[in-house]
Formats: C-alpha cells, sequence, structure tokens
C-alpha cells in the first residue's frame, strides 16, 4: 500500500514537473517566434510536411466518417419519421464535435509522430547540439517552424474534413437512400450557426493545434538521444497528444459550449 | 610531469570541475590546461569522460562545480544565450559528424556563413569550395550526409567546424571507425589546419599511435587522476599504470570504467 502510494506520489510529481518543463518550453517558442529572422522557408516546408501531406489521410477519413453518419443518421431519423433532418445531424455532428477531434486524432498519429521522430532522431544524431555550437538555436530553427505550422494548418484540415464529410453524408442519404438533395441542404443550413458552430469548431481545432504541436515537439526535443528513446518518445506522442485532444474537447465543449 | 604552459597561454582551463549524470561521477575535481595554438589529446577508456569534457567547453552540459575558462572568460555560470557569444570562437566536430541530414553537403557548410556573416551567395559558394578542397573532398555538393562514408562525413564534418575560422577546435573522436588509411588522412588533415590558422585544438580521442604522432599535450583521463604531459613524457612515464595505456595493456585504473573519477591530480593543474 505504501509502494502504491510512494508511485502515486512519484508519478504526480512528474507529471507536474514535466507541466513545468512544458510550459517553458511553450514560452521559448513563443520568443523565438518574435525573434528575427522569421524562418519563413522552413515554415513554408512544414505547412507541407505536416499539412500537404496529410491531405490524403484527412480527406478519405473524412468522406467515411461522413459516410457512416449519414448511414447511420438515415436509419435512426427514419424510425420517427425525421429523415428530413439527416442534414442538421450529419452537419452538426461533423462540425461541432468529430471533425476538430478525429481530425486532430489523426494529425496526432500521422504529423505529430513524425515531428517527434524527426527532432528526437537530430537529438540522438547530435544535429541539435551541431546547431548550438554553431550559435543558432534550434528552438528557433527547428521546433518553432513546426509547432506554428501544426497550429496553422489543424484548422484548415479540420474544415476539409468537415467538407468532405458533408460529402459523404449528401452521398448516402441523397444518393443512395433517396433524400431530396434539397431537404439535405437546407436542413444543414437552418441547423448550423456560423458564430456559434463553424467559428467555434474552427477554435477547437486551433487549441488542438496549439496542444498537438507543443507535446510532439516537446516529446522530440526532451527524447532521450537512443533509438529506443526516440520510439518511445514517438509512442508517447500518440498516446499522450491523443489522450490530451480527448480530455481537453470535453473541457472547452463544456466551457464554451462549443 | 607538468604541463608546459603557465596560467598566460592557456586557452582553455579547468578549475576543479566535478560533472555527474544523475547518479553518475564523470568528473570528480578535474584540474587541467590546454595551451594555446597546440593540438591537446584527451586519451582515456570509454565512459572516462573524454567527450564530457569537450562538451563542457561547448556549453552543451554544465558542470556541478568548478570553474571552466574559454578564451578568458569563465563560461561556468552563462546563460544559454550568453554562450552563443563564446561559441562563436568555437568549432566543434562531434563523433558521428553532426551534419543536418535534411540538408546536402554544400548547404552544411554554408548554412553557419549564411546565419552569422554577411557574405554574398558567390562567396559563400566560394568558401565552401576552398573548405571541400582543403579536405580533400569534390563533386558532393549534392550529396546529403546519408550518401557519404563515415571518412568522408568525418572530413565533412571538419570542414564545416573550421568553416566560420574559430579560435578553438574541438574534435569528438575524428579517428574513431575509421580505416588506417582514413585514420592518417584526418590526422593530417588536423596537423595541417593547426599548424596554418594556429587553432587551438583539442582531439578527445583513443587511438593512441595518432596521438604520438600528432599530439603537442596529452591529458590521460583514468579513474584515479588525470595526468597531462608531453607523449614523450607519458610514453616514458614510470607510473605503470600510465606506461600501461600506452602499451595497450589493461589496467583497471585505466581501462573503460563505468564511473570514472579524477581528482586534481597532484600532476595537472596549479
Amino acid at each position: 500500500m505504501i509502494t502504491l502510494v510512494q508511485d502515486l506520489g512519484w508519478a504526480a510529481i512528474r507529471f507536474v514537473d514535466h507541466l513545468g518543463k512544458l510550459a517553458i518550453f511553450a514560452a521559448q517558442i513563443v520568443r523565438a517566434a518574435l525573434t528575427r529572422p522569421a524562418r519563413l522557408r522552413a515554415f513554408v516546408n512544414e505547412l507541407f510536411t505536416l499539412g500537404v501531406l496529410s491531405l490524403v489521410i484527412v480527406c478519405v477519413c473524412g468522406l467515411a466518417v461522413g459516410m457512416v453518419l449519414g448511414l447511420q443518421g438515415y436509419n435512426t431519423l427514419v424510425r420517427f419519421g425525421a429523415a428530413q433532418s439527416l442534414g442538421a445531424v450529419v452537419g452538426l455532428s461533423l462540425i461541432r464535435e468529430l471533425g476538430p477531434v478525429l481530425t486532430a486524432l489523426l494529425v496526432t498519429g500521422r504529423a505529430g509522430s513524425a515531428t517527434t521522430a524527426e527532432i528526437g532522431t537530430m537529438v540522438a544524431t547530435e544535429q541539435l547540439d551541431g546547431l548550438r555550437m554553431m550559435s543558432i538555436n534550434p528552438v528557433h530553427l527547428v521546433v518553432t517552424p513546426k509547432t506554428l505550422a501544426m497550429i496553422a494548418v489543424m484548422p484548415l484540415l479540420s474544415a476539409l474534413f468537415i467538407l468532405f464529410g458533408l460529402g459523404g453524408g449528401y452521398f448516402v442519404g441523397v444518393t443512395l437512400m433517396g433524400l431530396d438533395g434539397g431537404t439535405y441542404v437546407s436542413s444543414l443550413q437552418s441547423a448550423v450557426d456560423y458564430y456559434d458552430d463553424v467559428v467555434g469548431s474552427l477554435l477547437k481545432a486551433l487549441v488542438f493545434g496549439i496542444l498537438v504541436g507543443l507535446i510532439a515537439t516537446y516529446r522530440g526535443y526532451t527524447a532521450k538521444p537512443t533509438s529506443a528513446g526516440v520510439s518511445a518518445a514517438t509512442t508517447s506522442t500518440v498516446v499522450i497528444g491523443s489522450v490530451s485532444v480527448l480530455i481537453f474537447d470535453y473541457f472547452i465543449t463544456a466551457l464554451w459550449g462549443v | 610531469m607538468t604541463l608546459a604552459t603557465t596560467s598566460d597561454d592557456a586557452h582553455v582551463v579547468f578549475a576543479d570541475v566535478h560533472m555527474a549524470f544523475e547518479d553518475r561521477e564523470v568528473l570528480r575535481g578535474l584540474s587541467c590546461r590546454f595551451p594555446r595554438g597546440q593540438i591537446s589529446v584527451i586519451l582515456g577508456g570509454s565512459g572516462s569522460g573524454k567527450t564530457t569534457i569537450l562538451r563542457l567547453i561547448g556549453g552543451l552540459v554544465h558542470p556541478q562545480r568548478g570553474r571552466i575558462v574559454v578564451a578568458g572568460e569563465d563560461i561556468s555560470a552563462l546563460s544559454e544565450t550568453e554562450m552563443y557569444r563564446v561559441r562563436a570562437k568555437l568549432g566543434m566536430m562531434f563523433q558521428g559528424g553532426a551534419l543536418l541530414d535534411s540538408l546536402t553537403i554544400f548547404d552544411n557548410l554554408a548554412f553557419p556563413l549564411r546565419e552569422h556573416t554577411p557574405m554574398t551567395e558567390p562567396d559563400i559558394a566560394n568558401e565552401v569550395h576552398h573548405q571541400l578542397t582543403a579536405v580533400g573532398l569534390s563533386d558532393v555538393d549534392d550529396l546529403l550526409p546519408g550518401q557519404l562514408s563515415g571518412g568522408m562525413i568525418k572530413r565533412a564534418a571538419l570542414a564545416r567546424a573550421i568553416i566560420t575560422k574559430p579560435e578553438i577546435l574541438l574534435c569528438d573522436e575524428p579517428f574513431s571507425g575509421l580505416d588506417p588509411i582514413s585514420v592518417k588522412l584526418i590526422e593530417a588533415l588536423l596537423h595541417r589546419i593547426n599548424r596554418q590558422l594556429h587553432i587551438t585544438m583539442l582531439i578527445s580521442s583513443h587511438h593512441i599511435p595518432s596521438t604520438m604522432r600528432m599530439a603537442d599535450e596529452v591529458v590521460l583521463l583514468s579513474r584515479d587522476a588525470a595526468v597531462s604531459g608531453t607523449p614523450a613524457e607519458l610514453h616514458d612515464s614510470p607510473d605503470p599504470r600510465i606506461a600501461g595505456f600506452f602499451n595497450e595493456e589493461v589496467d583497471e585504473s585505466i581501462a573503460p570504467v563505468e564511473a570514472a573519477a579524477h581528482p586534481t591530480s597532484r600532476w595537472v593543474g596549479a
């Protein structure tokens, strides 16, 4: 029993320690982002790596989720004679919840893990120390462009996910199930509020972008300089990133009503 | 045996430096000096603290106790930002090269010039090619580090380390993993750079033949002492532990250890 309490105590201390270090790391990134020269080329490269290369997976998953929502929604709604509300059900589910959350989970798995592995490998092969020895701040050159790119691409990818999801729902509801296309769209239009739902959804995705960007770069930057260390850091990015997104999603929904 | 230098011509000074990684003590009260403009080789078994000494000088790790003076400046308590000023005087050749693997060899060498000098691209290209030629590399501009052999990576890393004309060059195991011909090539390069540019060189190594050929000063790290002197002095030392190391005999006090420590030797430091 005492050992259990001790272990819990150590875990709590480690958690607080990591939170403190993460806060300092975040402050370093903010400071680096405001420091010249602006690493625009690196930022654009990261937009491509994190954003463009995630397009296929996000679009395909968005379409699949939209189709499932359309099918499940139609089958449920038709029991209550409310099939004409399919557009509202699919739209609100995707915009308020599934779009930002599933996009964040997908990006964490694809781009977050890659970010951690890349920075961790640079740690293990002393590339970051090499930069320091050349009087170049690795947070400024390597970490900040990746974090900012992650923050920038998350709302855009989330918006794409939602668009493809709405398309998937339309395809199932209208093309396969025979629902009227105008009914689907008007139901969607009347149910979705631009500020409360759409802007709120994008803000939610932005918060997830900050979260995943910070966790991915922090885990890579603090990875042990061994192959096992990089592997562990990459795994922890996926686990901690995904769990954090889900926990933050609850609090954002509860506090902001998004 | 004493260091044949005075504090005035010492470019790097360690005074009672203690260094530990968690519970593993690596340096215990190390005091030594590295003379200006000369080649100093830090010898010792694996885990004896050779690389740690170089990383301490570069400010990549910080000592728990003691003073480290680099080019007249005490760096022991400098912040990371303040260290950038000191590092402008340093060049470091890492054991694995530490070249940026996403950049070509040309861009790796051009990188510090683009960051820290107002040089134009044609001037940078000239300087990069000059340095690559100096280390015997040609037609590697567009290659990535992963496409080079171990010896070529070491030479490219050496070229990058000296391209900003540092006062002090730190070389971490420059001969490790190389064939005998590459060893002699790197050795000749280091020797020539030292003589031509008068750069103070600190080389961590366990390669005794190279050390005997090129070192002006040797600091030998062992479990219970750090001994300093010229290669000839150490080679002819009556101390069986020192002689044993130079004769490559296994001696527990000098052989690879898990927790080497270096109390201030009666031979080293003031």
